[in-house]
Order: structure tokens, then C-alpha cells, then sequence
């Protein structure tokens, strides 16, 4: 279906922004979810603010202890971003998971976070690294952690006239272990089930503060928080995963959807959560 | 609103409603036929072009946000050679049955050329699996990548510069 009739503006500076932004203004960043719906007519936005061309919200830095990912930052760039290699590795696992080339190349992290998709890779990374969210609204800015940023399906803490202006993730230290896993139909489709986990691994082979996030299985990123209380403190080892697959039953309410019921979906993350502890086992890591 | 940006070398200034995507207005607005619309909503992969270089899928882009721009069609592509030696492996191998993702498949294949030299068949695979071909099975669309990859490695040698972006992209 053709667009429907809209207006466009392209906003070059935050002051400009905030001038452009009132009743009927829909932001568009790298476009590749929004101009979908506008094509299925889900949404009719009275006028595209666009704002590619601000350069406030780019950039990735490492500055006051974070690494800060500019709103604007598309998935391409972050899949090949040095600093986001070395202190959000788990950033640049998920990159090849989002969709297909050539939507990486347009995509943004700051659209992907706002659209909150709950089988998205990039709000689950999110929540799994704790994140804040910086936004910007005119005349100042507030943080929101990444756990209270995402209340329900496809809606976010952003209120009318803030957007997201870049997203803060805490440095990996080295004894961190993260990867991102997922169940897709085919190679790019969102996941069926997905699992972004995070925990840190000491030389004694004790596990703490596991972030164990799945997507795909509820109204946002889950964090999988009686799993993640039966892996803390313990040494990693078979028995752990299987008392963290047994927690993980209180923690996924998933709702029956085109792929399937909700016990195949609960199955799916036990096999994930698995397949993820597994890779972080000593055995597997000198395997590898 | 006004736009002027670079298509295919050509420098070019229209009027465009701001609705109008990037697709209809390479094929309605300047006959750049070559460039198909399919799904419309970013999944087929038969719009795929290249701005600023790199590819994306044009029927999720305004064609109004691109002022300054530069757009590459199949039309370009083919007019400079880049991808010959493909086209004919296309032709060989019998990868183009009903034409209709065929555009769009060059595009996304070239793409590999240029960044992903040393792709195996399962990168070429994973790299191709934003763009549908109902008729030939995919067989024959990769064997015709993957011949072009091989033939390249052995009459360019590694380290000669070609695909100057290859270390850059990383991937």
C-alpha cells in the first residue's frame, strides 16, 4: 500500500527539534520500522520530523566511565565500532541477529529502543548490560534506567516532546561473559525466542550479577529474575544450569503467538538459557 | 519540496511529495525502471539500491530525506562495469528465472563483492537472505556469487587493494 499523504520536515539542531515537535509530529530516525507501518497504514503521522542530520545525537565515546552510544548510531556502524567491541561485546554479537544487511545500514539504536519491539535484540541487550537511556526534551535531559525504560508492549517511558538522545552501557570488566542467542524462522526474522545474557565469571568459577534477558516471549525484554537469583554466588557448572532452567519457569509468562503455544516458547529459552551457560563453562571456553 | 542529489553520476533536482519513497521516485519520477517494487515494506529486498554507498532497501527510505545524497541503481552499477563478471556468472548458471529479484539480488551481491570477499557459501547465504527469489531455489544465485568471488581471488591477488573497503567493514 502507498504511504498515506503526510508532511516532512528535517530538523538539523535539537533547538530546531523542539520547535518542530507538537501535535501529529512523528520523529523518523533511520526509518526502517516506521516507514513499515506507514506502508501498512498502521500509522499516519501528520508530519516526519527527521532527525539524521542533528549531530548531537551521534558519536559513540567512552566518557566518565561509560561508553555512550549515540542515538543516531545505526546498527551497521555499532556491529563495527572498535569501542563497542571492546566494552559492549555483547553489542557487537547482536548486530548480525537485526534483520539483513541492508537494513543495518539505515537502522538506528535509538529507533530500535523507542519502537520497543519485544522481540527486538537491541532493548533485550539493553536490559541485559543495564543500560540507561539518556533523554532529551527542551531545555534539559534525564536518564532512565533500560529495566524501567520498557513498560509494556511497544511502549516506553518516553513522554511527549522527549526522545532518545544516546544510550549508556557500563564497561565490560574482563571477567564479564556475554552472548546473545535466538530461534528464528529464517536467517534475519525476529526471534521466536531470544536470549541476551550477561553475567560476570570470577577465577573461582562463581557466577555474579547474571542479567539472563529474553525477548520474544512477553510484552518487552524479561529479565529472567528467579533464574538469575539461582546462578548467583555459584559456581557454573551443570547443576547450576539446571537449577537456573527449573527458576526459569517463574519467570515467563509467554503469550501463544504465530509460531506456537506458549509451552513451546518456555522449551525454546530453557534450550537457550542452556546453550548460553554452556558457552561460558571453562571446558567450553578452552574448546574453543 | 525541492531535493537535488546524485543518481548514477547525474546530478538531478525534483519536486517531491514528502510520501513518496525512494523506489517510486527513481521509477516514476526518472524511469530508473530496473529498480523493482515489490513487498513495499522492507522484506523482499527487490528494491535494494545503494546511498552514499552502501546498500539499503529503497522502499524504506524518503526519497525527500535525501537531499545531497548519492544514489547507485542496477542502471549505474551495470553502466560501470563493477559487476560484469557477475552478471554473466548470473546468466551462466541460469540464477535469473522470472528476472523479478534480480536487481536486487546484484545489488545485494555486489555488495558482498566489494565488502566480503572471502564469504564462503553460508556468508553468502546469511548475506542474500534479506532478498526472496521465488523460482530458482537460491542454488544457482549463490553458485553464481560464489563463482564470481573465486574467479576474482585468482586473477586479483589478495592484497592488491580491490574492494578498498573490505578491512574497513570488518565484517
Amino acid at each position: 500500500m502507498k504511504w498515506p499523504a503526510l508532511g516532512y520536515l528535517r530538523a538539523s539542531s535539537l533547538d530546531e527539534l523542539w520547535r518542530a515537535l507538537g501535535d501529529g509530529a512523528q520523529i523518523l530516525a533511520g526509518g526502517q520500522t516506521l516507514l513499515a507501518t506507514l506502508a501498512f497504514r498502521l500509522s499516519e503521522p501528520g508530519t516526519l520530523v527527521d532527525i539524521t542530520r542533528i549531530p548531537e545525537l551521534r558519536g559513540i565515546t567512552v566518557t566518565g566511565g561509560v561508553l555512550r552510544v549515540g542515538a543516531l548510531t545505526r546498527h551497521a556502524e555499532l556491529g563495527r565500532d572498535a569501542l563497542v567491541a571492546r566494552h559492549a561485546p555483547l553489542l557487537t554479537q547482536a548486530v548480525p541477529h537485526i534483520a539483513h544487511p541492508a537494513i543495518r545500514n539505515r537502522g538506528t539504536i535509538g529507533g530500535s529502543l523507542a519502537y520497543a519491539d519485544p522481540a527486538a535484540e537491541l532493548p533485550a541487550c539493553a536490559v541485559a548490560l543495564n543500560a540507561t537511556l539518556v533523554l532529551a526534551r527542551a531545555g534539559g535531559e534525564r536518564r532512565i534506567k533500560a529495566t524501567e525504560f520498557f513498560t509494556g508492549l511497544l511502549t516506553t517511558a518516553l513522554e511527549p516532546g522527549e526522545i532518545i538522545a544516546a544510550v549508556e552501557f557500563p564497561l565490560a570488566g574482563p571477567s564479564q561473559r556475554a552472548t546473545i542467542l535466538e530461534v528464528a524462522r529464517r536467517s534475519g526474522d525476529y526471534a521466536m525466542a531470544g536470549l541476551a545474557a550477561v553475567l560476570d565469571l570470577g577465577a573461582d568459577g562463581r557466577i555474579a550479577s547474571p542479567r539472563l534477558t529474553f525477548f520474544g516471549v512477553g510484552e518487552g525484554p524479561v529479565l529472567a529474575k528467579n533464574a538469575n537469583a539461582a546462578l548467583e554466588g555459584r559456581v557454573l557448572d551443570a547443576a547450576a544450569i539446571a537449577a537456573a532452567q527449573a527458576a526459569l519457569e517463574g519467570d515467563l509468562d509467554p503469550p501463544a503467538d504465530l509460531h506456537g503455544p506458549p509451552a513451546m516458547k518456555r522449551h525454546l529459552c530453557r534450550v537457550l538459557l542452556g546453550r548460553a551457560l554452556q558457552s561460558f563453562t571453562p571446558a567450553t571456553e578452552q574448546a574453543a | 519540496m525541492m531535493i537535488t542529489l546524485t543518481v548514477n553520476g547525474e546530478r538531478v533536482t525534483r519536486h517531491v511529495e514528502p510520501r513518496r519513497h525512494l523506489i517510486d521516485f527513481l521509477r516514476l519520477d526518472l524511469g530508473l525502471t530496473g529498480s523493482h517494487a515489490g513487498c513495499e515494506h522492507g522484506v523482499c529486498g527487490a528494491c535494494t539500491v545503494r546511498v552514499d554507498g552502501e546498500i539499503v532497501r529503497g522502499c524504506l527510505v524518503l526519497a525527500a530525506s535525501l537531499d545531497g545524497a548519492e544514489v547507485t541503481t542496477i542502471e549505474g552499477l551495470t553502466d560501470s562495469g563493477e559487476v560484469a563478471d557477475l552478471q554473466e556468472a548470473f546468466v551462466a548458471r541460469n540464477a535469473a528465472q522470472c528476472g523479478f529479484c534480480t536487481p536486487g539480488m546484484v545489488m545485494a551481491a555486489a555488495d558482498i563483492l566489494r565488502h566480503h570477499a572471502d564469504a564462503d557459501r553460508a556468508a553468502i547465504r546469511e548475506h542474500l537472505s534479506g532478498n526472496y527469489c521465488r523460482c530458482t531455489g537460491y542454488q544457482a544465485i549463490v553458485d553464481a556469487v560464489a563463482a564470481t568471488l573465486s574467479e576474482r581471488a585468482i586473477h586479483t591477488p589478495a592484497d592488491a587493494g580491490r574492494g578498498d573497503r573490505t578491512q574497513e567493514a570488518g565484517r
